[in-house]
């Protein structure tokens, strides 16, 4: 013990030196390794040609603004909660479907046993965290992938959201959720609004257009927005920041590396699926609040979309790399581009052929950020 | 106190009908590098698992200062300071060396509210034990991917000496390495040693572990050849102890047997 600060001296003075094998490496080289890059220069690009393209289309008047920024902050709520499990190198294929299944869970409550709404929105997440745990305990228990396990709830919710509100109600949409939910406070922090009289000062200055009869026709922040910006900055603290964080990162690197120096692993695995099915269930209570009504097939391919957004976001799908940031501005990238479409007029189709391609070439380039980054490269 | 931090009495471990460890008796001294040496099968790693907590001993005593103790588990013993180094280092590549180095035991400070990872004190902190150990660490928040093995066992070693490791036991070392990067961890494991750390080393090469050892345990069948201190012994003689110097003999006389056959047939 007596020489450790006599060796830590020596090796101090080495230091000093800087050693002849290191490459000096550039700022953009040294940026390439983070995971952001990809989707936050994709977003640059993308808002640069549509500002050239649709620029006089409305796209980017107050409302334009909105409606790309509140599709983007949809996919953006599961996308967040996708890329921590991807991280922690686990799929849940079931988000798509739990939106539905959430979005009746508090629908048919509300509005065919009489519940007060704000319980039905409680007993909606405490629904959906509980199927999360079920889906997470399977999957660290039996060790199968979640990509099978999540398949399974997949279609398990889908058929019960279908089958139950056809057994309940003897529909599968179900609306007049408005009408019951009003002034109803926690109905409102999903479905309402922020800043209104903001707006309708700046609509009453004229920075804003406004209707005939003097209303901005934007009213307010849609709380879909808020949750997102919410969300991503909550999540992406505690990814970074925090002990919990680390720990995503060191379940997804290397599961048993991880176990071995006591991490619990399946914990958090369990939890983020949890996250998941929450961040699935405030999607849908958005909806919900929102437009007033629940549908059995809301939410139907919204699984691949949170995946695809967390890959251009720069995850990996094999777990241990990824940025909550970079999901949020893959996110943003995917509303950009479906409402500019819209907003060019051509045809929808093309949105698709262009997230295939986004897709490929994000992986593409995961792949060899990833090979940088094990040095394999 | 003990004048051994680790000893072992006519330890056994059996698998069903299996003996996989039988008599062994071994004892670790503070400040010395004990290196266990042995074939494959002769089980070296049955003994670093009974050592680490995995297996429980199923005869015999194990004292740790002095005391009988038994491991419930790795975790148990870990707390116990003793600190298992595995092949496969417990370590993951797309994390830094920071990250991993606080893996699962990570430092926090208060942040308002809020727990936050002190990333300034684990950056240092993982720096100065990696510069003890004679790694310079240029940017410890870079992932651990780009280092080379070598680098990555010295990061292994530091983080269970750090964790307050009394008991090092590194399983095969050197095995993956070259010449340099093996003579580097070698170093590591002689620092380890002077500042009072008793090191287990497991090899089947003799030649890297000769020159930093300071007691040989052999292993053959699950049986102990034996312990000998270095000054007791030479590097031939281990390793024809090792070789089994019976059974070198009886392949050379072997081999002399199909020289004289294939003669015989090149005649005939």
């Amino acid at each position: 013990m007596v020489d450790a600060s006599h060796d830590s001296q020596a090796s101090q003075m080495q230091n000093a030196a800087p050693d002849e094998r290191v490459r000096k490496e550039s700022f953009f080289k040294r940026l390439l390794t983070r995971p952001e890059l990809g989707s936050v220069s994709g977003a640059l690009l993308v808002f640069l040609f549509f500002a050239i393209v649709a620029g006089d289309s409305g796209m980017f008047n107050a409302d334009g603004i909105l409606n790309w920024s509140t599709v983007s902050a949809q996919l953006g709520i599961l996308a967040i909660g996708a890329c921590l499990l991807m991280i922690a190198g686990e799929f849940d294929l079931s988000i798509g479907s739990m939106i539905g299944f959430a979005g009746m869970m508090m629908s048919i409550p509300a509005l065919y046993w009489g519940w007060p709404v704000w319980t039905c929105i409680i007993f909606a997440f405490a629904g959906a965290m509980l199927i999360g745990f079920i889906n997470g305990y399977i999957v660290v228990r039996t060790g199968l992938p979640s990509f099978i396990v999540s398949l399974a709830f997949l279609f398990i919710l889908r058929g019960l959201t279908i089958a139950l509100s056809i057994l309940f109600t003897n529909k599968t949409i179900v609306s007049g959720v408005s009408e019951v939910a009003e002034g109803d406070l926690l109905a409102a922090a999903f479905g309402g609004q922020i800043g209104t009289s903001f707006f309708n000062w700046l609509g009453q200055i004229g920075w804003i257009e406004t209707y005939s009869d003097g209303s901005p026709i934007v009213s307010g922040i849609p709380m879909v927005i808020i949750w997102w910006l919410l969300l991503a900055t909550i999540s992406s603290f505690v990814l970074l920041r925090t002990q919990f964080g680390n720990w995503i990162f060191a379940a997804g690197g290397d599961a048993k590396a991880a176990k071995n120096v006591g991490v619990p692993t399946d914990k958090v695995k369990i939890i983020l699926f949890m996250f998941t099915a929450f961040c699935a269930t405030v999607f849908a209570a958005c909806q919900v609040f929102e437009f007033g009504s629940a549908a059995a097939d809301r939410g139907l391919l919204k699984e691949f979309e949170a995946i695809i957004a967390v890959v251009i976001g720069g995850a990996l799908l094999t777990g241990g790399y990824g940025s909550v940031v970079g999901a949020c501005f893959g996110a943003l990238i995917f509303g950009v581009v479906q409402m500019g479409i819209f907003f060019t007029g051509a045809d929808s189709d093309w949105f698709r052929v262009f997230l295939g391609v986004m897709l490929l070439i994000a992986v593409l380039f995961n792949n060899y950020i990833r090979k940088r980054v094990t040095g394999s490269l | 106190m003990s004048e051994y931090i680790l000893e072992l009495k006519k330890v056994s471990r059996y698998f069903g009908s299996v003996i996989a460890l039988k008599d062994i008796d071994m004892q670790i001294k503070l400040g010395e590098v004990h290196c266990l040496l042995g074939d494959n099968g002769a089980g070296k790693s049955t003994l670093i698992k009974t050592l680490a907590g995995v297996h429980l001993a199923s005869e015999g005593e194990f004292l740790l200062n002095g005391v009988p103790t038994a491991f419930s588990s790795p975790k148990d013993a870990l707390d116990k300071g003793i600190a298992t180094v595995y092949q496969d280092l417990a370590l993951v590549n797309l994390m830094s060396v920071t990250r991993n180095f606080f893996m699962g035991r990570e430092i926090t400070k208060q942040w308002g509210p809020f727990k936050v990872f002190d990333t300034e004190k684990a950056n240092a902190i993982a720096s100065e034990g990696l510069a003890q150990m004679g790694i310079d660490v240029r940017d410890p928040e870079h992932p651990i991917g780009t280092m080379s093995g070598g680098e990555r066992q010295c990061l292994a070693i530091a983080r269970a000496i750090h964790f307050g490791a009394k008991v090092l036991i590194l399983d095969e070392p050197t095995a993956a390495l070259g010449v340099k990067q093996s003579a580097n961890v070698l170093k590591v494991i002689a620092k380890a040693r002077s500042r009072g750390l008793a090191v287990i080393l497991i090899t089947h090469n003799v030649h890297h572990a000769y020159p930093v050892a300071d007691r040989f345990t052999l292993l053959n069948r699950g049986k102990s050849l034996g312990t000998w201190k270095k000054s007791e012994t030479t590097r031939e003689e281990i390793l024809e102890m090792m070789a089994g110097g019976q059974e070198l003999e009886n392949l050379e006389a072997e081999l002399a047997e199909f020289n004289r056959v294939d003669q015989q047939t090149a005649t005939a």
